[in-house]
């Protein structure tokens, strides 16, 4: 599984790297970039929460694109 | 029905609720500001929603054993509807409108995913009014504030929003503006502003 | 299929010496013959007609590159009568050449869009132009205006003319300007899955995308094959300005070699570089210059097609420079809705700028090199991807003025940029 962001609907809230810092982190904008292209299955959990804490719903878990 | 336990219930939800309505405005307005603190920002935002859904639930029994309480005729309109009662009619009224405002607070929260940025915004201010009022419904009903440590949470419900506010106007009067330096055409900064303030700790008030 | 007789030049879409006003309908089915209406007027005559745009390879000219046939056939797919978008927007700056296709031939693209509309299905067409001062509207109203009253039917057509900014030729921001919302691109994860106009399906296609799509359904795919390359088939309106003597649009041939297709214009003296693709292309240096105007050779040496342009650098200008003004342009053009971009942007053209003026050192490079790659592909569009492209490769054809400007040397033109007319809005 992956998190994927919608760049639109993100406002930079940060939520997301505080709550799963091993995926996301913040660029010098602070806005959330995706780092990690697969969520650890332990993580999955947390991925979850992130996607629920959104403000505004800016996040989702998506099955890994096949590369 | 008429008891003196309707009567305490409603005194003693009264002031938790003003006490948690207190602490979530103070919350809610550290959260927004860039408050460091080892708490992270979602559970800042996670304990102020909390928070603010315990208000609910003191806020409703306070205003339902009021009603409910024959010793002092008071409608189940007058929950929302102000100026409806005879009974203390305007310090009353403050107390409903400032459900009112709570409630559009709440319920604009809730349903925030569902209702543009803007309008979150423009109602979640309404907290800015809604406290206050309350604050004056408390003192202005009149029924315990001869007790000194009733005063005494007051003051204190008081001091903690008016410091977080004045940190609040401090902080942001100090902080730097995220606009970049090259959006300065005329076309671009109206609306490179409002972009900016969606994006940056604007959104967050 | 009727085939006629290919004109005897490889212009297709215009014609040898294109006069001043638009090519009159009576004049345009001298020289194009009648639409194929009959062959699309069932099922299966569309179906074919669907199978010819497929073995012709048209690729779409609005900067995509989508294989044409695909795009329909998605369409196709859906049940309920769809939209078709016709995108006259031209958002890149540099390129002027929907403006001069629509305005010389606005026949043969209403033509493409008529064909387009009947393979799909569409109810409605909606003609897209910027509400700049370009005279597209009233262009399209007269030719419209014309097969009416020659008793061809023009009711499905309307003319939207939308704010004409860069992101608003975005396929995405174009039928949300056309829905009456704001025209900004929105995040589309899967583009397979077509947009919505009122819960219809929407596509989208580039004008000189249609006006080849009429003359394959006139002549067919073998004749369409005839010029160009294999993988790229077909010829291509190009728009050259910078260093020339005669700015303007040209059809050339896909794979003559762009030193070629710039003689066209008379450069003014030898050439630095070369822009290829628009804003957001890439440069590429004067050795690169004999490489033939195609995807796949072009892609070899790190540039694209894109929006069909070529910009002329000649060496009395400075390249880090005329970079650094483009990406000032563009910083202001972002749409605002994506940080990285709204950030981004402005924070790169800032680092350039600082270079341009001497003031840069190592550091600033590597800032701008690290920004460089948290910027592209963090946005809805690709606008920051362009503008990252851009720069990337100005870094690389002009390492030696980079070098001296690092250096608090002069470069060796003069500073003050000369590309363009200083973007098409104030």
């Amino acid at each position: 599984m992956r998190i994927a962001l919608d760049p639109v609907a993100c406002d930079g809230f940060g939520y997301c790297v505080e709550i799963l810092p091993e995926v996301l982190s913040f660029d010098e904008w602070g806005f959330p970039v995706v780092f990690e292209g697969e969520v650890p299955d332990k993580l999955l959990g947390a991925a979850r929460q992130a996607v629920r804490f959104c403000p505004r719903r800016a996040l989702a878990l998506q099955p890994a694109k096949g590369r | 029905m008429s008891s003196i336990n309707l009567w305490y219930a409603t005194r003693a939800t009264g002031i938790v609720a003003l006490v948690l309505l207190s602490a979530t405005v103070t919350l809610g307005i550290l959260t927004a500001g860039r408050a460091r603190s080892a708490l992270p920002a979602f559970a800042r935002a996670d304990i102020h929603r909390r928070i603010s859904a315990l208000t609910v639930v003191f806020l409703a029994i306070h205003v339902v054993t009021s009603v409910v309480d024959s010793y002092v005729h008071i409608r189940w309109s007058t929950i929302v509807v102000p100026f409806t009662s005879s009974y203390h009619s305007f310090w009353l009224a403050l107390g409903t409108i400032g459900v009112d405002l709570f409630l559009a607070v709440a319920i604009s929260s809730a349903l925030r995913q569902h209702i543009s940025a803007r309008s979150w915004r423009v109602l979640h201010w309404l907290a800015y009014l809604s406290w206050p009022v309350a604050v004056a419904h408390s003192l202005g009903m009149g029924t315990d504030t001869e007790l000194d440590w009733v005063l005494g949470l007051v003051a204190l419900c008081i001091t903690s929003v008016v410091v977080a506010t004045a940190w609040r106007i401090w902080e942001s009067a100090r902080a730097t503006s995220r606009l970049p330096e090259t959006l300065n055409t005329p076309r671009r900064s109206i609306r490179a502003r409002l972009g900016a303030a969606t994006a940056s700790q604007g959104a967050r008030s | 299929m009727t085939t006629l007789e290919a004109p005897p030049t490889t212009l297709r879409l215009v014609e040898d010496a294109p006069g001043r006003t638009p090519t009159t309908l009576a004049a345009h089915r001298r020289r194009h013959g009648a639409p194929p209406l009959s062959q699309i007027a069932t099922a299966p005559g569309r179906a074919r007609l669907l199978g010819e745009i497929e073995r012709s390879g048209l690729t779409g000219r609005g900067g995509g590159g989508f294989p044409s046939f695909a795009k329909l056939r998605l369409a196709q797919s859906s049940r309920r009568p769809g939209v078709l978008v016709v995108n006259a927007m031209e958002g890149e700056p540099a390129s002027m050449k929907d403006r001069f296709l629509v305005t010389h031939s606005p026949h043969l693209v209403l033509d493409g869009a008529e064909i387009a509309a009947a393979v799909v299905g569409s109810a409605r067409i909606v003609l897209c132009v910027p509400d700049e001062a370009h005279g597209l509207a009233p262009v399209l109203e007269t030719a419209l205006k014309e097969r009416s009253i020659a008793g061809e039917p023009t009711t499905r057509f309307e003319i939207r003319p939308l704010p004409g900014r860069y992101v608003a030729g975005e396929e995405s921001a174009l039928v949300a300007g056309v829905a009456g919302k704001r025209p900004l691109p929105s995040f589309r994860p899967d583009k397979s899955v077509p947009l919505t106009l009122a819960r219809r399906p929407a596509i989208v296609h580039n004008v000189e995308t249609l006006a080849n799509l009429a003359l394959i359904a006139r002549h067919g795919s073998v004749w369409f094959r005839r010029l160009g390359v294999s993988a790229a088939p077909g010829t291509r309106l190009v728009t050259i300005s910078g260093s020339v003597q005669r700015p303007g649009v040209v059809e050339v041939v896909t794979g003559t070699a762009i030193a070629e297709i710039l003689e066209l214009a008379r450069p003014l003296g030898p050439l630095q570089a070369v822009l290829v693709g628009g804003y957001g292309g890439s440069w590429i240096p004067r050795s690169d210059i004999s490489t033939p105007y195609a995807p796949q050779e072009l892609h070899e040496i790190g540039a694209s097609m894109g929006a069909g342009v070529l910009v002329a650098l000649g060496t009395s200008s400075c390249g880090i420079a005329e970079t650094a003004r483009i990406a000032c342009f563009m910083a202001t053009e972002s749409a605002g809705q994506c940080g990285p971009c709204l950030f981004g942007l402005p924070a790169i053209a800032e680092d350039l700028q600082t270079i341009v003026h001497g003031e840069g050192d190592r550091r600033t490079l590597d800032r701008l090199l690290s920004r460089c790659g948290f910027i592209a592909g963090r946005g809805a569009c690709r606008l920051p991807d362009g503008v990252v492209r851009l720069v990337q490769s100005a870094l690389r054809v002009f390492s030696a003025d980079l070098e001296a400007h690092l250096g608090g040397l002069g470069c060796a033109a003069d500073v003050r940029p000369r590309t363009g007319r200083g973007g098409k809005r104030p």
